[in-house]
């Protein structure tokens, strides 16, 4: 940078605040200070409001007087206009912080005989300017006088000396100005008279509109160029600067429970990383929904407050229908702990939607948020669109260290590579729920595709919903694969046959064995019998013998004595 | 309704509503100079003895800028007769003023 300053371009260009969310900090500070800054849009483009809200800000937050310059409306029909965003204009100007002056003109009133200038509205002004001391000025708008006064050439020459005039006065400008043809306003002066030009659109794309801001010029320093939704609401306008957002966002190594132990199992034992995003993707029918209820519900029961935005069903139904699994969500609400939003789609414009939630989110200041389910956007906005949704969403909770889980459909089952919106890409944790059908029946399949940073299982977990709640269990691998839902309890069934007849051949066998062993044993037993029975009988002719042998010897003897006394 | 009738030449018609004439002007501009020097003339030469002509400037009294609703200047207003007309400008172009005025070109003769 070795050029030379100018003037103009002083080293940092002060700025006037405008105290409107978000849009000071595109400008990175506000509008130049003593500067006129040109205001242009459309018929009901917000041009008034900001405009008053620019002047209200600097009366109410930075003790900058303001006058208000209302060509088109009179004053108490603005008063009433803003009454509605608690601005109270008719108190402001009773204490001197705002001054309203409505210039009339009306065409057919006045006469043009000769040459003129706008000295008379040059003294309205510095006299309102000075009577309250006024640092901030809007002129709104300026055209009617075009429309008030028809010597062209004339009014060009003034309006140019008066943002000359109001640059002398130092007072910061506020000009707005209808949108013109080819040009940013119907006359094409203001803009290039002007330091600053902020365009305000009403942007209507498959009949839902979206108010869109863009910076499109700011001499002297630099903006963001991008445009930017703002949401008009009952606290007026807040623009939402999410492009700005940066990858620097702190993390942390806290986990939070997903509310079923064996899905925290399967997550390497505690569940999900604190200001992480979960998506849970599935086809219908597939308890996406209830998985992500789950999740809210030990959330609050861990005393972590939480938003559930939901885009199909009302609370009330939530409510009801998660009773049916033993889950009571009305507790939560009642405890102040979890918060509904639910909201059609269509209801606003994507932008919108991303900047309704963030306000909510700022308000309620929630550690999770469940978004169910993200896919019905898709009806208000292109996938693109959501997308960059999507990521401007993730950057800001992250940067917020909240855990989101969005729920996802998934249109068909081929499509479990790729969720919809392509934002597998930007979430930490994918869980994915899918039908398994077989035999006539369908069943839920739940594994996690990836979780960052974890060790996870890679194991396909059948996924039941009962009546006491969640439960995950394995699946059975049979001959003919991954076994779910009756195939599964057959399979447990005919295991437990199985074991049940085992049981019974072990016994059946043992038995015979003893009856065999007795047979052999009574068997045994005759033999010995016999033994004994061919003993006795080998002794009896034994005996006999001996006996035989010792009568013959007897008799031998009796008959020798015999002989021998013969 | 209440149309005026054309002024005859040369014989100011007293029985009419006098003219009550304002004319705002901002300083010693030169279109404020011009504007006084023409209107006077016009009121000498067309409504002579009948009329009123009121000369205000108005940084004398900024506050006037907005009670009037003032805007451009000069500014001329012709409170009477009725009914009320608003001319600005420098008053060089006579015959418009004049014919908002309700008065006839022809009358000076």
């Amino acid at each position: 940078m070795n050029f030379d300053p100018t003037k103009i371009n002083a080293p940092k260009l002060p700025k006037a605040p405008t105290g409107i969310n978000g849009l000071d900090q595109i400008t990175l500070g506000g509008l130049p200070k003593g500067r006129p800054t040109l205001i242009c849009g459309g018929a009901g483009s917000g041009k008034t409001l900001m405009a008053m809200e620019f002047l209200v800000h600097g009366a109410q937050k930075f003790n900058e007087p303001g006058v208000f310059v209302a060509f088109e409306e009179k004053s108490e029909e603005l008063a009433q206009n803003v009454m509605s965003l608690g601005y109270d204009l008719k108190q402001l100007e009773q204490d001197k912080l705002i001054k309203i002056d409505h210039v009339h003109v009306e065409r057919h009133e006045i006469e043009e005989t000769g040459e003129y200038n706008l000295e008379g509205l040059f003294i309205r002004l510095g006299y309102a300017i000075d009577v309250i001391g006024a640092k901030r000025i809007v002129l709104d708008t300026l055209e009617s006088l075009f429309s008030g006064l028809g010597n062209q050439a004339i009014l060009r020459a003034e309006l140019r000396r008066l943002f000359q005039w109001l640059k002398e006065k130092q007072v910061t400008a506020v000009i707005t100005g209808e949108q013109g043809d080819a040009n940013l306003t119907r006359q094409g002066l203001e803009e290039y008279v002007s330091d600053c030009v902020i365009l305000l659109d009403h942007r209507i794309e498959n009949k839902v509109s979206t108010r869109i801001l863009r910076i499109v010029k700011y001499r002297g320093t630099v903006h963001g160029t991008n445009e930017y939704p703002f949401l008009i609401d009952e606290e007026g306008i807040s623009v939402l600067p999410v492009t700005s957002l940066m990858l620097d966002n702190d993390v942390s190594s806290n986990k939070i429970s997903s509310g079923i132990s064996t899905l925290d199992k399967m997550l390497g034992g505690t569940g999900f990383y604190e200001g992480s995003s979960i998506l849970v993707s599935g086809t219908a029918g597939t308890g996406k929904t209830s998985i992500a209820a789950n999740f809210a519900d030990q959330a609050c029961k861990d005393g972590r407050k939480c938003i559930f935005f939901a885009f199909e069903e009302s609370p009330q139904q939530i409510i009801r229908n998660m009773r049916s699994i033993n889950m009571d969500l009305q507790k939560h609400v009642d405890d102040g702990l979890l918060y509904f939003k639910a909201s059609r789609p269509t209801l606003n414009g994507l932008e919108l939607h991303l900047l309704s939630m963030t306000k909510m989110i700022e308000d309620v200041k929630p550690q999770v948020i469940v978004m169910d389910p993200i896919t019905n956007l898709i009806t208000v906005g292109s996938t693109s669109e959501v997308k960059s949704l999507l990521i401007r969403l993730i950057d800001y909770l992250q940067s917020k260290q909240i855990t989101v889980m969005f729920t996802a459909l998934a249109l068909k089952d081929n499509r479990s590579e790729q969720s919809d919106e392509g934002i597998s890409s930007l979430v930490d944790s994918w869980l994915l729920v899918r039908d398994i059908e077989s035999n006539g029946e369908r069943n839920r399949g739940m594994y996690v595709m990836k979780s960052r940073g974890m060790k996870h299982s890679n194991q396909v977990r059948e996924f039941l919903i009962s009546d006491t709640g969640i439960k995950l269990v394995d699946v059975f691998l049979g001959p003919g694969g991954v076994l779910t839902g009756s195939a599964r309890e057959e399979q447990q069934l005919l295991e437990k046959t199985g074991i049940a007849l085992r049981d019974h051949a072990v016994t059946r066998k043992d038995r015979e064995i003893e009856r065999k062993k007795f047979v052999l044993e009574s068997k045994i037993a005759s033999l010995r019998e016999e033994f004994e029975s061919v003993q006795e009988e080998l002794n009896k002719t034994y005996i006999e013998e001996e006996l035989k042998k010792s009568i013959i010897e007897e008799n031998r003897q009796v008959l020798t004595q015999k002989r021998d006394k013969q | 309704m209440n149309e005026i009738p054309p002024v005859l030449p040369d014989t100011p018609d007293h029985s009419i509503e006098p003219y009550v004439l304002r004319l705002y002007v901002a300083g010693a501009s030169p279109n404020s100079t011009r504007a006084i020097v023409n209107i006077r003339e016009i009121c000498e030469r067309y409504l002579k003895g009948n009329y009123s002509l009121q000369i205000i400037d108005v940084y004398q009294d900024k506050s006037l800028a907005s009670q009037q609703q003032l805007l451009a200047l000069p500014l001329l207003l012709k409170i009477s007769p009725y009914p009320e007309r608003k001319f600005i400008g420098d008053m060089s172009d006579t015959a418009k003023l004049l014919h908002g005025l309700g008065l006839s070109p022809e009358s000076n003769g």
